[in-house]
């Protein structure tokens, strides 16, 4: 296997390898089910390929991953899955890197979604493919193509032993009819060659060498280097600049100003102004001496401390029912015990160790019309490049070409193109290519945040300590405000994340939310509301527990119930798109992930540990996976936390690549350790207090969890979730194993923020 | 200052201004873009190159304190690839998205150069790098099955 030099391939490409003689198959998904063609000049044009495999006459196999890699192993993992259903030797298959493209389908790298959105199609395709070179073959053969199978890059005719390798089968099978779906037979698992089998990533080499090219790396010919002020709170502009001292600094080429978002934030630019220079130094320099002036915007009161406060009274009141079921009001009223909890989790900043970055060289006639643009960006979503920079140039957005580079990690931050469009409006303006670096001030100060949120829970308890009711109210601003601002309460997507999707075995049960305004830029970052409202449930389930002197695991279970499926229709749950027949709420999957991990930690034999030190346990569902937590702390008499040891259970049903989605649960633990320990973005005056490393802190190699211990639970259900759905129960597991280790309940995050000597 | 030597041959900085740190001539002045910005502040340890066999951090590492000295980055740690610690960072599959992975080598190989039988706790203190896709665990064996092999030489 290896990759292509350019990062992207094009539709273009795909034709020049048909009139060279290659096979070239597309697949399409609709609702109608999914078809392939095989490609023409006519069919590229005219029919939605959401993939593209060929195979040149020299057997060389060209699989185009069109989802963008930031660390997942996606550019590997889905070319795999293809390579497998065709048969196809891995090492001569060519993984090429797809532009921004409509027509190649979803290709937003974020939600967790791509083994979920691809894994059937590509299977499809590969099968396709491996199909007509068997029936190729047979022909040539004169017998029964059922008596042909693909097998490692040549068909074999198994009852004489005969074989011919791909290559020399593809000038003749791209004269037959594409077979219909229905008609492939596809492998079955126990065949499967790569779909479960580790392969170092396609770019381990360049990584491991420095040879990877991320956006930052990104060069075009004659391109300057540009970083932004952008203004210090979100909505401000600029009143005044004066740049002389920045054009005096050696290097220093140009300073331009460029336009804020009109209405809401959406992917469009903060505003403000570029100092574009023959270095990233220099532009830094240039930026240092720039006196800008300021006009602050409407936002430039808000102080999150305050706001985390009405926030707080907001959750006090009742708000906007949106999961009733049952009469929590009279069985609060009846419980023999009722208790409740006020949860709190900030801000927090992606800040992926790459900061945004992006190139673009856009040219123009000589009325100053756009007349191309291309662009090289570590993106997670390339259409949504093509979606923001369009507009801003004027240009029809499929005529914006996205090349997609390696990205330094993303989490979210990099499904939004804000700095794609500042490079490009800045290329225009300069005419020549524009590279934009984010510093990491910028990064941490400007960014698309986490939510600020408050959660109310309460409930009452019976005579057997597990709740008859159970009321919970969540207030935080929502991410539907970046593109609507009167968006005011969280979305039904956000609510679906850990709060209105409460599985437990609960009869009388009330999720309601409450209003709550943004001030900055609210996005989705890795786990999404998870992030906030699986502390709240998943502390509170615990806090029952100790009030019902239970066990926490078996309380857990209790409070799970009994095997069986949540109904979505009823609870209106959205279920992420995603059909219940493929991905039902299974709450014995949930169960199973929760026992088998109280079984591997040891769960039993640790439960009177000393003072000091302590075992939580936490369980979620989320991005359709199912993932059980148990955390072991100690905590040293004068406060110091540390995590011996984290065990996981993750149930994501087929796993392509185990080794990758190891890797993710491991990363899950470890940046929910940092989101736990230090997380936490404050605003004064509208203005972010944190600005690098040193202020918004990261766990490290000493105090991230030494042993990560993971399972992956074998499973033949769709596949699930990976990225995200480890995150969410990790933060409350840790938690509930402080409160075993201390007697001290965290309610709000980080913990920095508290003492934590045993009580 | 007219030249530097990286990875052992002398390139020209004529007209780079003095103050600049060491990461952005390497990266923008010399086209040498394995060696990565992360923080700009040396909280982050992604920018970490040797300077004379030991780790500095390129991003608050000016220029004219280079002088004479040898810089080493990640496109000479080794010639193919094959330093021990690329080796066992391959063989334990410790990079995710790969970005600060250049920086931790760079790191890992200057503490073993100098000690090639770390504990722990010594790992912890060397490696104060950031990782955000959370390789710390698979970094910390890479190490050990690199030390091994150096001890072994």
């Amino acid at each position: 296997m290896s990759t292509t030099e350019s990062s992207s391939v094009s539709r273009r490409d795909f034709l020049a390898g048909l009139s060279a003689g290659s096979l070239v198959l597309m697949a399409k998904a609709s609702s109608a089910g999914l078809t392939v063609t095989g490609a023409t000049p006519e069919t590229v044009e005219s029919f939605d390929p959401d993939l593209f495999v060929s195979i040149e006459s020299d057997g060389t196999v060209n699989i185009v991953a069109h989802r963008s890699e930031m660390g997942t192993g996606i550019r590997t993992s889905l070319p795999r899955v293809v390579a497998d259903e065709l048969e196809a030797d891995w090492d001569r298959v060519v993984i090429q890197q797809a532009i921004g493209d409509k027509r190649l389908g979803d290709q937003n790298t974020d939600g967790s979604n791509s083994i979920r959105f691809f894994f059937k199609r590509m299977r499809v395709a590969g099968a396709t493919a491996r199909t007509m070179l068997e029936q190729t073959a047979a022909e040539k053969w004169g017998v029964s193509a059922s008596e042909c199978r693909g097998r490692n890059h040549e068909v074999v005719h198994t009852k004489s032993n005969r074989k011919i390798g791909y290559g020399d089968l593809v000038a003749d099978a791209r004269e037959l009819d594409v077979p219909k779906p229905g008609t492939l037979k596809l492998k079955p698992a126990s065949e499967w060659k790569y779909i479960g089998k580790d392969v170092p990533v396609a770019d381990m080499d360049d990584i491991l060498t420095g040879k990877a090219v991320y956006g930052i790396d990104s060069r075009m010919e004659n391109q300057l280097f540009a970083v932004l002020a952008r203004p210090p709170v979100v909505g401000g502009s600029v009143k005044s600049v004066n740049a002389d001292k920045a054009l005096a600094v050696p290097g220093v080429v140009a300073v331009e100003q460029i336009p804020r978002f009109k209405g809401a934030p959406s992917f469009q630019p903060l505003g403000g102004v570029a100092v574009c220079a023959n270095s990233t130094w220099a532009a830094i320099q240039g930026r240092e001496a720039l006196e800008v002036d300021w006009d602050l915007g409407p936002n430039a009161d808000y102080d999150s401390e305050k706001f985390a406060e009405q926030l707080g009274a907001t959750v006090s009141q009742p708000g906007t029912p949106v999961r009733k079921q049952g009469d929590v009001g009279s069985a609060l009223k009846a419980g023999a015990r009722t208790h409740s909890a006020d949860y709190f989790v900030p801000h927090l900043s992606h800040a992926p160790m790459e900061t945004p970055c992006a190139v673009a060289d856009v040219k123009t006639d000589s009325t100053g019309k756009v007349t191309s643009c291309v662009i090289n960006a570590a993106t997670q979503n390339p259409q949504a490049v093509q979606q923001a920079v369009g507009p801003a140039l004027g240009m029809k957005n499929e005529d914006v070409i996205v090349n997609v580079t390696l990205l330094g990690a993303g989490f979210g931050r990099k499904s939004k193109p804000d700095y794609c469009v500042e490079a490009a409006v800045l290329s225009r303006a300069l005419k020549r290519p524009v590279h934009v670096t984010w510093t990491r001030e910028d990064d941490i100060r400007h960014d698309y945040f986490h939510t600020i949120s408050r959660i109310h829970v309460e409930a009452a308890v019976g005579e057997d300590g597990l709740p008859t009711a159970w009321l919970q109210r969540v207030s935080y601003p929502t991410i539907m405000s970046l593109f609507n601002p009167r968006a005011g309460s969280p979305a039904s997507f956000e609510q679906e994340m850990g709060a209105s999707d409460l599985p437990y075995d609960i009869p009388n049960v009330q999720i309601e939310t409450g209003p709550a305004a943004s001030h900055v830029r609210i996005g989705w970052l890795r786990s999404v509301c998870h992030i906030q409202q699986n502390f709240a449930v998943c502390s509170f389930a615990d806090e029952l527990a100790v009030l019902a002197g239970a066990d926490s695991y078996q309380y857990l279970m209790n409070l799970l119930g009994d095997d069986r499926e949540l109904d979505m229709k009823a609870l209106k749950l959205s279920n992420r798109g995603a059909s219940t027949d493929d991905y039902p709420y299974d709450i014995g999957r949930l169960k199973n992930v929760t026992r088998r991990v109280a079984e591997i930690s040891g769960w039993k034999e640790k439960r009177d540990l000393p003072k000091g030190r302590g075992l939580g346990i936490a369980c979620c569902r989320a991005f359709l996976g199912y993932t059980g937590h148990v955390v072991e702390v100690e905590v040293s008499p004068e406060g110091e936390v540390s995590i011996p040891n984290v065990w996981v259970v993750l149930d994501a049903g087929v796993i392509v690549s185990p080794d990758r989605v190891k890797a993710q649960v491991e990363g899950a633990a470890i940046m929910a350790t940092s989101q736990a320990r230090y997380g936490e973005i404050t605003f004064t005056n509208g203005v972010a207090n944190q600005d690098n490393f040193d202020t918004y802190r990261m766990a490290k190699m000493a105090d991230a969890p030494l042993n990560i211990h993971v399972e992956l639970l074998k499973s033949d259900a769709a596949p699930a979730g990976v990225g995200e759905t480890t995150v969410p129960s990790f933060a409350p597991a840790l938690c509930n194993a402080i409160y075993a280790a201390t007697g001290k309940r965290i309610r709000n995050l980080p913990l920095n923020r508290h003492d934590l000597t045993p009580e | 200052m007219n030249t530097i030597t990286v990875n052992g041959r002398q390139h020209s900085v004529e007209g780079v201004p003095e103050d600049t740190p060491l990461l952005w001539v390497l990266r923008d002045h010399l086209g040498m873009t394995g060696t990565k910005y992360g923080c700009g502040v040396s909280e982050c340890g992604a920018c970490t190159v040797h300077l004379d066999g030991e780790s500095v951090q390129s991003c608050v590492t000016a220029l004219s304190e280079v002088g004479e000295g040898n810089v080493t980055t990640i496109e000479g740690l080794s010639e193919d690839g094959t330093h021990p610690v690329q080796k066992a960072w391959k063989e334990h599959n410790v990079p995710q998205c790969g970005y600060c992975q250049v920086g931790q080598m760079m790191m890992a190989s200057a503490m073993l150069k100098k000690n090639q039988n770390p504990s722990d706790s010594e790992i912890d203190e060397e490696m104060w790098n950031i990782c955000r896709c959370g390789t710390y665990n698979r970094i910390r064996a890479a190490i050990k099955t690199a030390a091994t092999e150096m001890r072994n030489k």
